[in-house]
């Protein structure tokens, strides 16, 4: 009984180590080659044969519009996160705390939109942004109008969590006197940092990979592009003039922040898409 | 019963209607002066009566509507129903602007959502009107200025934290849907496209187009990529849903140590953003990527697997490959549930004698899939419309001469219609496709949800 459970365990073992090597592999792939002093696409091996800095060197000096396309990222990638963990918050509490005429259409109404595919309205945005000025040079604050704009139908998560703070609480503030506006700012949002924070990390997240429209309202104007739109070129040009290198060092540089934040707020995530998962 | 249901519906809509119309015609018969002119001139009654927050607000909003619609989308709303009739053209050396297709039809629908909304407050306005006339007959106090902006701290408070939202979603979701579903049905493409070109309604013509077999029509394009679509959704929704179950119980094992190092490996496929990690790992399967390469160099093929260009392999490289970002998110929901199973469940079961897979079996999976039902579905929709893992592994390639319009195996309904914008320009072709994409996810959901353990029978598991 004894030696098969030890079998049993170590198997289990072999597995999630197996399992890690896979999961773990293109990192230390990418990382590796981020050092890479030869030129070229994707090599054969995987320990570069000359170890050099100058993939990083390129990203930080020369005509410096890395540092400007991480600096577009990282701008749009906070005001989003702030702005829309704001608009959520209204549009959760409104949805979970008060009853009045519409709620409920309303709701049906943003289910259907959201059915719709994203992409189908691009052309139509970019129309719209550009009628406001804000495609090419003014394409960042234009990606964050998009993002904060129909942000308000990504409520379920926050306001699932907002169901759950017991109703008994608003009524009891309400006989002390205090406001609807007292009761969310006092009481409701105290009370749920974890998904807050949550909503805040998901919103900041979400720009780095945003390849798509971002590509599409920043069209021919450089300096307006973000990380992923200008790597996804580096690394389709094809010509492997040093670029592929480049593009890991690059990712190097975007993943590290991003994951370091990710680790840090885990447990707030994994609160969130439980709770979303169960709610719906 | 659904016909019993519309017909209620439609007689319940006209009856409203008809209830309003009678209010409204009461409240001019029977309003003072100040309500007459109110029908024109909206808020004056409630000016005079010193309500000046809301009158103030009601005459703005009035100016504002008016003044666009008048004032700026006249213009557009005019040329609505042929969408431009003067094309742009050249008198001599001078190039004299026409009509503008795009923008009449755009700002055309801005005007006609303008004038509903102006129906709408002129309503309210009424509505306002009638109740102070009342409150005053029975000798009442109106509610002051300053109640009427605390109550938007308060009661009202529902409209203050929605108004801005609302609008968001108004201008720049629901509005650009409109829009789109009306392209449909005109001939928007590359060969009519403003300001150069007029395009005008062409009705069903572009269904037409999409579901036809044979000659012009995409129709076996169409319901090849659909398919594949479907099944994509299906395995990448399903494997990645049992297998990362099963990742998560495994660390879940009483015996296993350093959980939190095992599951902080995975977690990290969800921390890096995915155009770093796919576009490296897509890179990885190239025909001279770093797989190929160590299979050459081993001796365990001679000539290197065509991972991208065989559309079989690269359909069951992205499924695979799909499984690497998917799993973790899985394993962190099941890790999260599966403590919420009542540990006396799995106690009964050891000494009723059940083994490990009967456990799992009879408790483990009904418990998962009745509280994650919602979640499989939210994620097979997902899956519907996962643009980013198909575009930056391979771009929806193979390509294939059988396909028409740029599409490729590995294509989804929304990459296609993704390359159909960008590529192609055949904004009426992407449009249906997205009508379709809706559809589809409409279909799905409803019947799904309807099906649905944790919805028909709530208490189920409590």
């Amino acid at each position: 009984m004894k030696r098969k459970k030890r079998i049993t365990n170590t198997i289990c073992y072999v597995v999630l180590i197996l399992m890690s090597i896979i999961w773990l592999f293109p990192f230390v792939g990418l990382v590796l080659q981020s050092f890479r002093g030869e030129s070229g696409g994707m090599v054969a091996y995987l320990v570069p044969k000359e170890w050099s800095l100058k993939n990083y060197q390129y990203l930080f000096g020369g005509d410096g519009k890395f540092l400007k396309w991480y600096g577009n990222t990282l701008t749009i990638a906070l005001f989003v996160s702030l702005l829309q963990t704001l608009v959520v918050i209204c549009v959760s509490y409104a949805l979970s705390r008060m009853r009045f005429r519409g709620r409920k259409a309303l709701m049906n109404i943003w289910l259907v939109l959201g059915m719709f595919p994203g992409f189908l309205t691009m052309i139509c945005l970019y129309f719209l942004l550009k009628t406001l000025g804000l495609t090419e040079a003014g394409a960042v604050p234009g990606l964050i109008l998009i993002s904060v704009a129909s942000s308000g139908m990504g409520y379920y998560v926050c306001k699932g969590y907002f169901d759950t703070i017991p109703k008994a609480l608003d009524e009891a503030a309400i006989i002390d006197g205090a406001t609807r506006a007292q009761i969310l700012y006092k009481m409701v949002i105290p009370m749920s940092k974890p998904i807050i924070i949550y909503t805040a990390l998901v919103a900041f997240m979400a720009p780095w990979c945003d390849y798509i429209f971002a590509s599409y309202v920043a069209f021919g104007y450089e300096r307006g592009y973000n990380v992923a739109v200008a790597m996804t070129r580096w690394v389709w040009t094809n010509d492997y003039q040093g670029f592929f290198t480049r593009f890991c060092a690059g990712g190097i540089l975007v993943a590290i922040p991003v994951t370091i934040l990710f680790m840090c707020l885990q447990k707030y995530y994994v609160e969130g898409v439980t709770g979303g998962a169960v709610k719906g | 019963m659904d016909e019993v249901k519309r017909g209620n519906a439609v007689s319940r809509f006209f009856r409203v209607l008809g209830k309003d119309l009678r209010e409204i015609g009461q409240t001019f018969v029977q309003g003072d002066w100040k309500t007459k002119i109110s029908f024109l001139v909206m808020g004056f009654g409630q000016l005079c009566r010193g309500q000046i927050v809301r009158g103030l607000a009601m005459l703005a909003m009035e100016v504002g509507l008016l003044y666009f619609t008048f004032g700026f989308g006249w213009q557009y709303l005019s040329k609505l129903l042929t969408l431009g009739t003067v094309e742009t053209h050249k008198e001599g050396r001078v190039t004299v602007y026409g009509d503008n297709s795009f923008f009449i039809l755009l700002y055309g629908i801005l005007a006609v959502v303008a004038i509903l909304a102006l129906i709408y407050l002129w309503r309210v306005n009424l509505r306002q009107n009638r109740e102070a006339e009342g409150l005053l007959a029975r000798g009442k106090r109106l509610p002051s200025n300053r109640s009427d902006l605390a109550s938007l701290l308060d009661k009202n408070f529902d409209k203050t934290l929605l108004a801005l939202p609302v609008l968001g979603i108004f201008i720049f979701t629901v509005v650009p849907i409109i829009f789109m579903i009306c392209i449909a049905f005109t001939n928007y493409d590359v060969t009519h496209q403003p300001p150069s070109k007029l395009f005008s309604w062409v009705g069903l013509e572009n269904f037409k187009t999409l579901f036809g077999i044979g000659g012009e029509g995409f129709g076996g394009t169409f319901f090849y990529v659909l398919g594949w679509t479907l099944i994509w959704a299906f395995f990448a929704t399903f494997l990645t849903y049992f297998l990362g179950m099963a990742v998560a119980i495994l660390i879940n094992k009483k015996e296993i140590k350093y959980k939190k190092l095992w599951r902080t490996i995975l977690v990290m496929t969800i921390a890096v953003p995915q155009f770093v990690s796919l576009l490296y790992v897509g890179k990885m399967f190239a025909a001279d990527g770093l797989v190929n390469a160590y299979l050459l160099k081993w001796g365990w093929i001679k000539t290197a697997i065509p991972f991208w260009t065989n559309a079989t392999y690269a359909r069951i490289l992205i499924i695979v490959i799909n499984l690497w970002i998917g799993i973790p998110y899985t394993m962190l929901i099941v890790t999260g549930l599966l403590m919420n199973i009542p540990a006396e469940l799995y106690e009964s079961a050891r000494i009723d004698g059940a083994n490990a897979f009967q456990t799992f079996r009879k408790i483990t999976l009904p418990y998962m899939l009745f509280v994650t039902g919602p979640f499989l579905l939210t994620q097979f929709i997902g899956n519907l419309n996962n643009f980013n893992v198909i575009f930056l592994l391979n771009q929806g390639n193979p390509k294939s001469l059988q396909l028409s319009k740029n599409a490729g195996a590995t294509d989804l309904l929304v990459t296609w219609l993704y390359k159909m914008t960008i590529n192609d320009s055949n904004y009426k072709i992407a449009a249906v496709i997205g009508i379709m994409v809706f559809l589809v996810t409409a279909i799905i959901s409803l019947v799904v949800y309807n099906t649905m353990p944790s919805v028909k029978d709530e208490e189920g598991f409590q």
